[in-house]
Order: structure tokens, then sequence, then C-alpha cells
């Protein structure tokens, strides 16, 4: 499994006084069991250049390639880049529709075309793995349940399809710290689990410096940089100019090297910064 | 197909039209569209072409917007055209297979046709140089003195202003609800007429619930804002008219005028 | 210094629709808020925080216990008017808080509902609007705003009906990092002019930046005091899944290591500070 983006434009209104270029001239690759982040501020081009990877928009010129096979070719039926590729949007919760759970959950796999008892199957695994209890939870009403579980819910409609490539838009926003954090290990789990190419949009640093094997940072809709954590982050300057900031730990090591400190190695983390302070405090 | 309704889009301007007291325009439209049922003949139609063009003019709103708001009424007219042809009784012009087109016919198509256009452009203008909040606040105020006589007055422009602020809002919902369950593998597009309806559910349902949220949320944000109907409240825009509409109300009495005697003495 | 708020022996139950089961949301809550302080509460998702808010602003009724808001209790009706008024309160979702298509009709809407003065709504109006930088945009379309525009707006609303006290329930939980800056530096202007500012949020650095803050855990006060105080107790403050800052994080992660840190350090400010001792 492999994702080869090459060249993808793409233009909102074409034509009208309005028009806006929304990606310009975008590559990139993915591998098989990557994890990617893609960072940018509001209206950079993220979510349009996630739609392009899942066949919801089409780019006006260049080609996106999934294990060799061009998904924005005519021909190219729909339904076998959706079996490949699952997107989850921003407040996925707010698309759950079904009477009961399992239902919902069931929702992507029968649009497959799936047989019954492959169904049920999918639907369980993708229950559990998002951290559930399948026999507690598979009657009860969507629309019963926490934030953070209806969000679950809805990720696992997406990962029952059992997808090569999960795209997720922010699966965090608006959660409580917990949550927040329940959410991110399930994604680790079902990384693990499926050995897909993860591709996550997030606001937050932290996370994207923690998860990434991979960063893309997106402004204007052009591929303003793109590498691994250490590389993208390394770069505060040219982040900062595009309206993003350091992951915490970094900007405070930074901010301590400005004064004079000598701090060595990358810091990312938390546990970077403690081991870089504790390195320093304990000469003393 | 959607955006080819002008009818209720507004077209920004800074002309005497657009400045007018939206209350004076609501009365306009009404006296105006009055004035197309006393109209009887084509000379009556004239006069009522030209008083529009005339106003269109001052507008400044281009010709071909006002036209592209008839292309989705279009089969209406035609269907009123050629039922006004066929069905009028009288001296017979033509015969096609078992339709008959009489003289009669043939001039009350015309008549109806250009009754219709001129009743749909006239319409337009009112909301193409009006803003909706305007247009709500002039509805407002025409009916309340209909108040006494239990027209809620007050709620009824609350529920447009409303509307007319969440109409959007609601749109981009139906557009993200659709994305994520096509991204699911929901196909609207293809199978027979039950099977396509049955495709709608998975945006129906999230929708209404949306929209009930929406509504929960809100009515609390207006009852903290201290909203407790019409009652106590001010407005901060009070409308005032101007020398400008007291000349717009004396034009258009001449107009109904006009278009009267053009009825009674020829 | 006088009283904003005070809340007594607060119990807030209701009924749980799915299965009619008695929901017990605020547990006896005792609190007082002085006029012109900066007080955050601070809690998980169903810790009674937003129930409490929604309680100061008459929006709910307590099953027991009082609530008084400027001197008014909030269980007379003839006086509702005049707690809304003075508390103010400004929502989580930007979008479903604003009620006209015109920005500036919209944060006329308050004004106009107390029945004030044509010509003294304008004022007003332009001088929230002035106060939240969005003066600039007073005749779009709030649809057409981003976000933390749309909560600028919001709050333009509630200073609009110029009350001492604004209770602000989540207004970044919905927004972007820039947006929520843009709604924090706002927040704390807004103190700095003399408004006494409550800020329900899930965020502990935001949290941080008031004078005070409360921690609500399962419809009770867990935790009560200013920052410094507050994070002495980082396990306490984990254990019921709220983060601590960073550099609190870190001096605790080194103190367990061995090394002496002082136990005000907040801000990464203060830490930097505190390392430069060591040069």
């Amino acid at each position: 499994m492999s994702i080869q983006v090459n060249n993808i434009t793409h233009i909102y209104s074409e034509g009208l006084p309005h028009q806006s270029i929304a990606l310009d001239d975008v590559s990139f690759c993915a591998e098989d069991g990557q994890f990617i982040g893609i960072i940018g501020h509001t209206g950079s081009g993220k979510s349009t250049l996630v739609q392009h990877l899942n066949g919801l928009l089409k780019p006006k010129s260049g080609s996106i390639l999934v294990s060799g096979t061009d998904i924005t070719a005519p021909e190219v039926v729909m339904r076998d880049i959706r079996r490949k590729i699952g997107l989850v949007f921003q407040y996925p919760e707010y698309q759950l529709f079904e009477e009961t759970v399992e239902k919902d959950v069931a929702f992507g796999p029968a649009n497959l075309g799936l047989d019954e008892v492959e169904i049920q199957a999918r639907v369980k695994e993708a229950i559990e793995l998002v951290g559930l209890d399948y026999e507690e939870i598979r009657k009860r009403s969507p629309f019963d349940l926490s934030g953070g579980q209806k969000r679950r819910v809805a990720i696992a409609g997406v990962i029952a399809m059992k997808p090569e490539v999960l795209i997720l838009d922010e699966p965090t926003a608006g959660l409580d710290p917990r949550a927040h954090r329940d959410v991110l290990t399930m994604i680790e789990t079902v990384h693990a689990h499926e050995n897909n190419i993860i591709f996550l949009v997030s606001h937050n640093m932290n996370d994207i410096a923690r998860l990434s094997d991979k960063i893309l940072v997106m402004d204007g809709g052009r591929l303003a940089l793109q590498g691994s954590p250490h590389e993208v982050f390394s770069r505060e300057e040219t982040l900062i100019s595009l309206g993003l900031s350091l992951p915490e730990p970094a900007k405070l090591i930074n901010m301590a090297r400005q004064k004079g400190i000598p701090a060595e190695g990358t810091v990312l983390t938390v546990e970077d910064a403690e081991e870089a302070l504790y390195q320093f405090l304990k000469k003393d | 197909m959607i955006r080819d309704i002008t009818l209720g889009q507004y077209f920004p301007g800074k002309s005497w039209v657009h400045r007018l007291d939206p209350r004076i325009k609501i009365i306009a439209t009404l006296v105006y569209i009055a004035a197309l049922f006393v109209a009887h003949d084509f000379l009556g139609i004239l006069i009522a072409v030209g008083a529009l063009a005339m106003v269109i003019a001052i507008s400044r709103v281009p010709l071909s917007f006002m036209l592209r708001g008839l292309k989705p009424i279009f089969l209406i007219i035609l269907f009123t055209f050629v039922l006004n042809l066929f069905m009028i009784p009288g001296k017979v012009m033509a015969r096609i297979w078992i339709l008959t087109i009489t003289e009669e016919g043939l001039y009350m198509a015309f008549f109806m046709a250009a009754r219709l256009i001129l009743l749909i452009i006239g319409s337009s203008l009112l909301t193409l140089t009006t803003k909706p909040m305007s247009l709500t606040d002039g509805i407002e105020s025409l009916l309340s003195p209909f108040r006494k006589l239990g027209v809620p007055a007050h709620e009824l422009a609350m529920m447009m202003t409303i509307a007319l602020r969440f109409i959007p809002t609601l749109l981009e919902e139906t557009d993200k609800i659709m994305k994520a369950q096509q991204a699911r593998g929901a196909d609207f597009e293809s199978g027979n007429i039950i099977r396509r309806a049955k495709s709608l559910i998975p945006i129906l349902v999230p929708l209404f619930i949306s929209a009930f949220r929406i509504a929960q949320e809100l009515a609390m944000a207006m009852e903290a804002r201290c909203y407790r109907g019409g009652k106590y409240r001010t407005r901060m825009n009070a409308m005032k008219l101007e020398a400008r509409d007291f000349a717009a109300l004396i034009l258009m009495i001449l107009f109904l005028a006009g278009m009267i005697a053009e009825r009674i003495l020829l | 210094m006088s009283e904003m708020i005070r809340i007594e022996n607060l119990v807030f139950n209701y009924t749980r629709e799915q299965d009619d089961e008695e929901i017990s949301a605020i547990r006896d809550v005792s609190l007082t808020v002085n006029k012109g302080s900066f007080t955050a509460i601070i809690g998980r998702n169903g810790s009674g925080k937003s129930t409490l808010a929604k309680n100061i602003n008459a929006l709910l009724l307590p099953s027991s216990g009082v609530v008084y808001v400027n001197g008014y209790d909030t269980a007379k009706e003839e006086d509702v008017w005049n707690i809304r008024q003075s508390a103010a309160m400004v929502f989580q979702n930007p979008d479903n808080q604003i009620v006209s298509s015109i920005v500036e009709d919209d944060v006329a809407f308050g004004p106009e509902n107390l029945g004030v003065e044509p010509e003294q709504i304008r004022k007003r109006v332009d001088d929230s609007l002035k106060a939240v930088n969005m003066y600039q945009h007073r005749k779009k379309a709030p649809h057409l705003l981003s976000g933390g525009q749309k909560q600028r707006i919001a709050i333009a609303g509630a200073i609009a009906m110029r009350p001492e006290c604004i209770v602000f329930d989540e207004p970044t939980a919905m927004l972007d990092p820039k947006g929520r800056e843009e709604v924090m530096s706002i927040i704390k202007e807004l103190h700095q002019e003399g408004i006494t500012v409550v800020l329900i949020t899930h965020f502990m650095e935001e949290a941080a930046q008031a004078e005070r803050i409360v921690i609500m855990d399962r419809g009770k006060i867990a935790l009560d005091g200013t920052p410094g105080e507050v994070f002495l107790h980082r396990d306490a403050i984990q254990e019921m899944n709220l983060d601590v800052p960073l550099a609190v994080e870190l001096s605790w992660r080194l103190r367990r290591r061995g090394i002496d840190i002082p136990e005000d350090i907040i801000s990464m400010e203060e830490m930097v500070e505190f390392l430069c001792q060591y040069k």
C-alpha cells in the first residue's frame, strides 16, 4: 500500500469572480504503516486536501495514485476508493443516524456490499477497537451516549470499512482532556492493529509531534514544508510566519536556549524536555 | 438551479430605489400587482411595462439579473400560455390535431404570459433592492396595526429573521453531512425512486437533530440576552419616512390612477 | 470588596430523558465571586460546570440552595431581567447564539430587548464592536466570519448590555488556536476594564491565566484557590482527568528525580527565569 500525490491543484468556484485556489501544486507520498500529521491554520487547504485523497473532490489537474491506481481517473469506481480509504470528518458524531450503535456502525460495511456475517464480524471488531464494550453498547441508541462515546462510535463506523488508509480530520476537536487522550490512544491502537496509513489533521502540535512519522505543513493551498517532526519543528521561524507554533515543550526549551541555557538534543515531548532540563540542573 | 432563483435575493446597491423605506417598497409592490390585475388590454400592460422599466433603470440592477429570475418559472409561464392558447373559445384561427387556436385564445395567451412575467419581475425587484433584514422590519411595522386583531407581527418578523440567519448555516450543515455519509459509501444518485428516497434518511435524520440542537441553543442564548417577546423592545434602526419616500408614494398613486383611468376611459 | 455572585449550598437535579433517572448535576456547591475578579471554573465534561453557569444566569433554577447575582435571588421571577442584564453570558457554539444575519443588528439585540433608546443603542453597538476589534466587520453576515470572529461578535452582544459580569461557558472549545488566542485576549482585556469574569473551560492553560481557579468534579468543588495554590495538587488534578500547565508538570517530574524546584512555578516564563539562576 502506498499513496502518491502528484502536483494536484484545485480551484473553488472556477470562472466566478470569487474563485480561489484551494490547492496549488501539492505533491507528497505515503508508505505502508506511516503515520502522517497534517498541520496548517484554518483555511490553509488541509480539509480540501484530505477530501481529495478520498475522492470526494476531484483535482483540476494532477494525479493521486493509490497502490498504482489513479483514483482521479474518470473510470474509477468510487466504492473501490472508499473501500481503501476511510475519512473521518470533524465532529463525526453529527453524522450518526441509526437507532442502535450496531446498525450505525454497519452502515459503511453494508454500503460496500459485504455479506451479513462479514458485516457483523466487522462491526464487533470495530466497536471493540475503539475501546467500547460491544455487548453493552450494541443495542443502545447512539444519541444517548456521552460526547466522547459518540465520537468513538462514529469513528468505528469508518474503521469497520477496514480502510488501508485512515484519514482523521481533527478527531479530538471539542473534547475534554480525558476524552482527547482516549481518542488518541484509540487511534494508536487501530494503527498498530491494522498497520494502515494514518493521516491526522490537527491543530495540536503536541499530538502531531508525538505521533507522526512525517508532517505535511499546509499554507494557502501550498505544501509549505514536509519532513520528520524533528525537521519540521526545527523551523520555528517559518512555522510562526505560517501562523503555527511549536509543541509546548519545544517552545519552553527554545525560550531557555535564547537566555543562554545550554539544553542539548531535540526536544519535542514532555519526556524530552524533562531529560534536557534534568541534564542541565543535575550538574550543579 | 437553486442559484438561478433571484426571487428573495438581494442585489447590493445605493440607488434611490435601494434607499427607499422598505414599507413604501412593500406597498408599492402590492399596488403594482393590483395594477396588473386592473389592466385588461395591451395598452394597460404597456403602461405597466413602462413604469417597471423606469424603476429598474433607476435601481441599476442589471436587466439580465432580473431575467435570470424567470428561468426557473419558465415552465409555469409556458403552461399558462398553452392553456390560454387552446382553451379559450372564440373565432377559430387554426386547428392542430384535436386542438384549436382561437383569436381570443392567442390574445389571452400573450396577455396572461405578459402579466405573469411582469408580476415576477415586479416582486423580484422588491427583494433585489431591499436587504432581507429591512424587509422583515418593514413587514413587522406594516403588520403591527393589526396586532390588536391577533396578528403576531413581531413573532412573524422574528421567525423570518432567524430563518434568514440560519439558512446558510443549515445549507453548510447539509453539505457536511452529505460528504460524511458519502465517505461511508452512501450513494445518493443510483437506484429507483424508493431507493433514492431511502438513501436520504442518513442525511435527514442528522439534519433534523442538528436543527433541533440549534433551536435549543439559540433559544437559551436569546433568553440570556433578555429576550421576552416584542413588548418592551426598542429598535436600533427606527424607520423614518424621508422626502423620497413621499415622492415615491405620490408616483405610485399617479401610476395606479393612470391604470384605473385607462381601464375605465379607453 | 463587594460580592457579584453568591452561591449557597446549590443543588441541581434533573431527570434524564432516556431512562427517567434522577441525576444530580450539582451537589451542594457554595461559592462567592467578588466584583472585578477573574475566576476560572474548570472540570471534565459532566462535572457540572456548565450547569453551574446556567444557574448563575437564571437559565436554570436551583433544586435547593440559593444563587444571588448582584444581590438578586435568581429564584425570584421579577428580578430575572436584572440578573441577566448584570451577568451576561457567552456560550460555546459561536454559530448558535447569533440571532441576526447582520453583525451590528445582532449586537443590538440585547439592548433592544432591554428597551434602550435607539441613539443610545447605536452608541453601545459601536463601542462594543470596537472593544472586540470587529467594528470594521459590522455590516457583514456572520456566516462569512471565522469561528473566533463569530465568538467576538457574541462577546460584543454581551458587552452591549452593559453588564457588570460576564459568564463565559466554554467560549473557546470549538475554536482553532488562533481563535482561542483572540478570545482569551479579549476576555483578559474586559477583566482589566473592571468587568467580573467567570470563565468556564476545560483547558488548564486558559484557567491558569485567571486570578482564581475552581475545579469541579462530579458536581462538587474539588479544589479552589489561586493558580499557585491549586497546582500544588498535581496528582489530584491528574486523577480528575485534567491537565496541569507544562511548567508545573515538568517541575513535578524533576522534583521526583531529586531536583529542588520551588512550587510557585506555573508559567514558562517563570520556569526560564528559574533556570537562569543556574547558568
